[in-house]
């Protein structure tokens, strides 16, 4: 028998008399470590995805709203823009690079983007299996949604209009897209698209009619009614802009006259020289577009969340606070009724720093129960979180993993549960015991 | 040697009266009664034999070696080893069985007692099949059996004893007296009981009276 077994079996029979402190601290050390958690994987989320894009140009709107639906696909777009409108900024030469994301379908939910390969590379995202799309209807799947949707190379499917799974039979378009890639995983948003040439979205609602400016760009259930029946024509036209490549000019001449009548939701844009940001917003005044910066709205938007986690930790904090107390409290009133076995202990033999010891241990398990249980209250919190992030995002958390963040929480909960024994704990070091021996 | 020897022995309460004790001895292999009535210094005394209140004046000898020049952790040790107290009233700690009870008093005066030794000390109590119990679900007589089993498990040579037949009925007080007896012989130690049992009175010759305090 050692001390550390009676201070471990003092701790269960007061389990009943402490569950109020244990359901504090567990709660404390819960909503902290969960903040944590969504803290880090968001941040990490937003990070992963930002990556260089300096800019995005969309339809006019809200710029925040902008940001999320083309950069992290988590929002419905602005609208939807005139490629030969845009050709005038998306070719200044202060923009280096131009990337197209054209929306329209979805398959089962998932977004399907038109867009270039340049997309996938830009993320550094490697194929799996297959190749990536090349011509109209040819999809390469990113890993999550693959796995989601059970795709596999080869496969064919039809997609629906819009972009929330909601479109009924009749409204599915004819055309099959084949799936001829996979992406590897690579834990940025080209895990949850269907990546196709962006061909494959103006062939699908072709230009019989042509919306003024986006509405929520989306195209509207009844052009797709018009046939579909150009093709390849346009196969390259919207290529991924590369200002680097001289023969891209020539080109952009003639195609200008296709262009006018297709459109797409957005371009991300990343720039060549740094004057780009004085630049590149005068040239967009005055036309329906706009020009977002993903740094600026995701700062706003962290601001923003940021103050909210404030709040939420602070809270949790004081919650922490509270169970402390209560600990001490506890430990501290149980002393009264408990003085007596404790003298007995001594009268047996037992030390006074013997004692010390058992009150310290029996505080540090209390809490140390209370951090085990908040810490798996955490996880199960974020897996919660993690299975509505899929259905409305398509997107997970992570609740396994443990931070650096958290060995701080473990270390400051462990130690404060010390420092709330340590006076009852000292008041045992301290007793009086044939005084308590004959008071009874 | 005796294995207790007390000398004018003297205790202030500092709110309270002072009481003075007679001296007195205790051989080996001998049985002492501590006589008084209520509230004339008698648990105050078997403290101060313990050792758990140090006398104002005076000194209390055990096995040779005077209390007051032990302090602290060494006093709390030699208690362990040399000293079995029964209290007036019997306390446990609440979360651990009978038998994790009574092993306490080894493992806290680091003495080597094996789970065997400590079960047939229950045994010879007649609580045996109670091992396993919490102390509280324990009637009032058990529990100072329980009481006596911790006291004795050490082999003390001094073994001090408040009013240990208290609860007991008249078989059991017989039961506990024989076995506080045979433990003192066959540990060759000294025995002091403080009581006001008129049946023990009857059993026991050797005895000091305590009488009404001085204030
Ligand atoms: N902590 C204390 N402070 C002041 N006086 C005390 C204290 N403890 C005991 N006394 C007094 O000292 C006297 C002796 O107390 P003690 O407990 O030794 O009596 P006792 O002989 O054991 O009595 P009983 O037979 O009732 O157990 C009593 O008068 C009591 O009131
Ligand atoms: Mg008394």
């Amino acid at each position: 028998m050692k001390i550390i077994f009676i201070a471990w079996k003092n701790c269960w029979q007061k389990a009943g008399a402490t569950t109020l402190t244990l359901l504090l601290l567990s709660f404390g050390v819960g909503i902290i470590s969960m903040m944590f958690l969504l803290e880090n994987q968001l941040s990490d989320k937003f990070n992963k995805n930002i990556k260089d894009i300096d800019f995005v140009l969309g339809a006019k709107g809200s710029p925040l709203q902008l940001i999320l639906a083309n950069v992290y696909h988590i929002d419905a777009p602005t609208g939807n823009i005139k490629v030969s409108e845009a050709q005038k900024i998306i070719k200044n030469p202060t923009v280096k690079e131009a990337i197209p994301l054209a929306y329209g379908d979805n398959y089962e939910g998932w977004r399907i983007v038109g867009t270039t390969p340049r997309y996938a590379e830009f993320y550094e995202v490697k194929l799996k299996e297959g190749k990536v799309f090349e011509t109209p209807f040819e999809v390469t799947v990113g890993s999550y949604a693959a796995k989601e949707l059970g795709l596999k190379l080869g496969q064919t499917f039809k997609s629906n209009h819009g972009l929330d799974k909601e479109g009924e039979e009749e409204e599915g378009h004819d055309q099959l897209f084949t799936v001829v890639g996979i992406y590897e995983a690579s834990g940025t948003v080209i895990d949850r698209l269907i990546l196709t040439p962006v061909e494959s979205i103006w062939e699908v609602h072709d230009h019989g009619d042509h919306e003024e400016s986006g509405h929520a760009g989306i195209v509207s259930a009844e052009e797709h009614d018009a046939e579909h029946a150009h093709e390849d024509e346009h196969a390259h036209e919207a290529d991924t802009l590369d200002n680097d490549h001289a023969h891209e000019d020539e080109h952009a001449e003639e195609e200008h006259a296709h262009e006018e009548d297709h459109e797409v939701t957005a371009y991300l844009l990343i720039k060549r020289l740094p004057m780009a940001p004085m630049i590149l917003p005068q040239l967009v005044k005055n036309t329906n577009m706009q020009l977002a910066l993903p740094a600026i709205e995701i700062n706003r938007l962290n601001e923003n969340f940021g103050i909210g986690m404030s709040v939420v930790k602070a809270v949790a904090i004081l919650i922490m606070i509270i169970s402390f107390l209560s600990v001490f409290i506890s430990l501290y009133n149980a002393l009264r009724e408990r003085q007596y076995e404790l003298a007995i202990l001594r009268t047996l033999g037992g030390r006074r720093i013997q004692l010390f010891i058992l009150i310290l241990l029996e505080g540090f398990f209390m809490v140390a129960l209370g951090l085990i249980i908040g810490l798996v209250l955490s996880r199960v919190g974020i897996t919660l979180l993690s299975d509505m992030a899929k259905d409305s995002f398509h997107d997970e958390f992570n609740a396994m993993i443990f931070l650096p963040q958290e060995y701080y929480l473990v270390g400051i909960t462990l130690g404060l549960g010390v420092v709330a024994s340590l006076l009852p704990a000292l008041r045992a070091f301290f007793m009086d015991i044939s005084k308590t021996l004959s008071n009874d | 040697m005796a294995i207790i020897q007390t000398t004018n022995l003297q205790y202030t309460f500092s709110k309270g009266p002072q009481l003075i004790f007679p001296s007195f001895q205790a051989e080996e292999n001998s049985e002492l009664l501590i006589l008084g009535s209520s509230g004339t210094g008698k648990t105050t005394l078997l403290h101060l034999l313990a050792g758990l209140r140090k006398p104002n004046a005076g000194e209390v000898v055990v096995n040779g070696i005077r209390l007051s020049t032990l302090s602290g952790a060494s006093l709390d040790r030699f208690r362990g080893k040399n000293i079995g107290v029964v209290f007036q009233t019997s306390h446990f700690v609440q979360s651990l069985s009978v038998i994790d009870n009574i092993l306490l008093a080894p493992y806290f005066s680091n003495n080597k007692v094996s789970k065997s030794d400590a079960e047939k000390m229950l045994d010879r109590l007649n609580i045996l099949s109670k091992k396993n119990k919490k102390t509280s679900t324990l009637s009032v007589g058990e529990q100072q059996r329980v009481a006596i089993a911790r006291a004795l498990l050490n082999n003390p040579s001094l073994i001090l004893a408040d009013e240990p037949t208290s609860a007991l009925d008249d078989e059991n007080a017989k039961d506990v007296l024989n076995l506080l007896r045979e433990q003192t012989h066959a540990l060759k130690a000294a025995l002091l009981i403080v009581t006001h049992d008129n049946r023990l009175k009857e059993e026991v010759r050797q005895r000091i009276e305590l009488t009404a305090l001085k204030s």
